[in-house]
């Protein structure tokens, strides 16, 4: 499933659309700390978190996961916000939990 | 921002004293007092230590020798992932001349293996004061991480970014009645640098006096 698949399925909220959407999603990547999901972030995975800020996009750039679901009804500050369009970071949100919505995407890719 | 910089720009703010406090790291101290002396400053040496849960606590010392100290024990301490300078920057350590004399390899925000809970004894061996910082943000703080004030803690004062914010997290959070509370920069860029707004009141205007104000709690 590419990105673009990801937010045309309707399962979230989209946030930021990015740029960067044709990419593959691999594998989902769970994670709350950045200081793990800096060594352990999966390229092109689709993260899905509780942390909105401009340092989850930074890990999220660095490991070069495919884009970031906001879970809990977590939100994306200003500073992020700012940066995911700059970037062209593509942001989904919801307010399933993380297992829930990590599920529904990795039932989607098998 | 070099440790002259931010000395010279503390200056033409008009401001007295001032804490150099880079992530998990004490090594531009040396420098950075040089410099507050020789502009007439009260120079803190300290460091934001970032704890094994991702909270930022800022400590504070009165003396060099001791934060370098407190310096050496973080960097064993620190979850060691290589920096990447494209995203984060550089971390150059610089002399009293802002001359580059080494560099850090590891990213230094990075999380550290020191828990919260184990902060304040950990400081106190080092003659260290502990302030958790920007209680008001929502990331990198004591209570967006772990939703609370833990129980058993004994912090006497606590940082904010924004002042506005105090009555909200008093109210949310009884034990934070007890603490002093301060705003200062948190500057991670020049013109960041506060303009000389608030007040501590101190018995002798030292780094020593300043700890003690500090740390007398409400």
């Amino acid at each position: 499933m590419t990105v673009q698949e990801l937010i045309d399925s309707d399962m979230f909220e989209v946030v930021n659309e990015g740029s960067d959407t044709d990419r593959d999603i691999s594998k989902v990547f769970c994670c709350d700390l950045l200081s793990i999901a800096m060594g352990k972030g999966i390229a092109d995975a689709a993260w899905v978190t509780v942390m909105g800020n401009i340092n989850t996009l930074a890990v999220m750039s660095l490991t070069d996961m495919a884009c970031i679901i906001l879970a809990e009804g977590a939100r994306m500050d200003d500073p992020g916000m700012a940066k995911a369009r700059q970037q062209g970071f593509t942001i989904l949100r919801t307010d399933e939990p993380i297992f829930d919505a990590g599920l529904k995407i990795h039932e989607r890719i098998q | 921002m070099t440790p002259a910089n931010i000395a010279g720009m503390a200056m033409i703010k008009g401001l007295q004293a001032v804490a150099l406090t880079d992530h998990n790291t004490a090594r531009n101290c040396p420098a950075f007092l040089k410099h507050c002396e020789a502009y007439g400053l009260i120079g803190l040496p300290g460091m934001e230590l970032t704890t094994s849960e991702e909270v930022h606590v800022v400590c504070l010392f009165a003396r060099l020798d001791k934060a370098l100290a407190f310096d050496e024990y973080v960097h064993e301490h620190l979850i060691k992932v290589p920096n990447r300078k494209e995203y984060f920057g550089e971390q150059i350590i610089r002399d009293e001349n802002d001359d580059p004399i080494g560099e850090e390899p590891y990213f230094l925000p990075n999380a550290t293996d020191i828990s919260f809970d184990d902060v304040y004894d950990l400081l106190k061996g080092f003659d260290g004061f502990m302030i958790p910082a920007h209680l008001d943000k929502t990331s990198t703080s004591l209570i967006s991480n772990l939703g609370f004030v833990p129980p058993d803690s004994r912090f006497k004062c606590f940082e904010l970014h924004k002042m506005e914010n105090l009555h909200r997290l008093r109210k949310a959070n009884p034990y934070l009645e007890k603490c002093k509370v301060i705003c200062d920069s948190d500057a991670h860029y020049l013109e960041n640098i506060h303009e000389a707004e608030f007040k501590l009141l101190v018995e002798e205007v030292t780094p020593e006096g300043i700890i003690e104000a500090l740390g007398q709690g409400m």
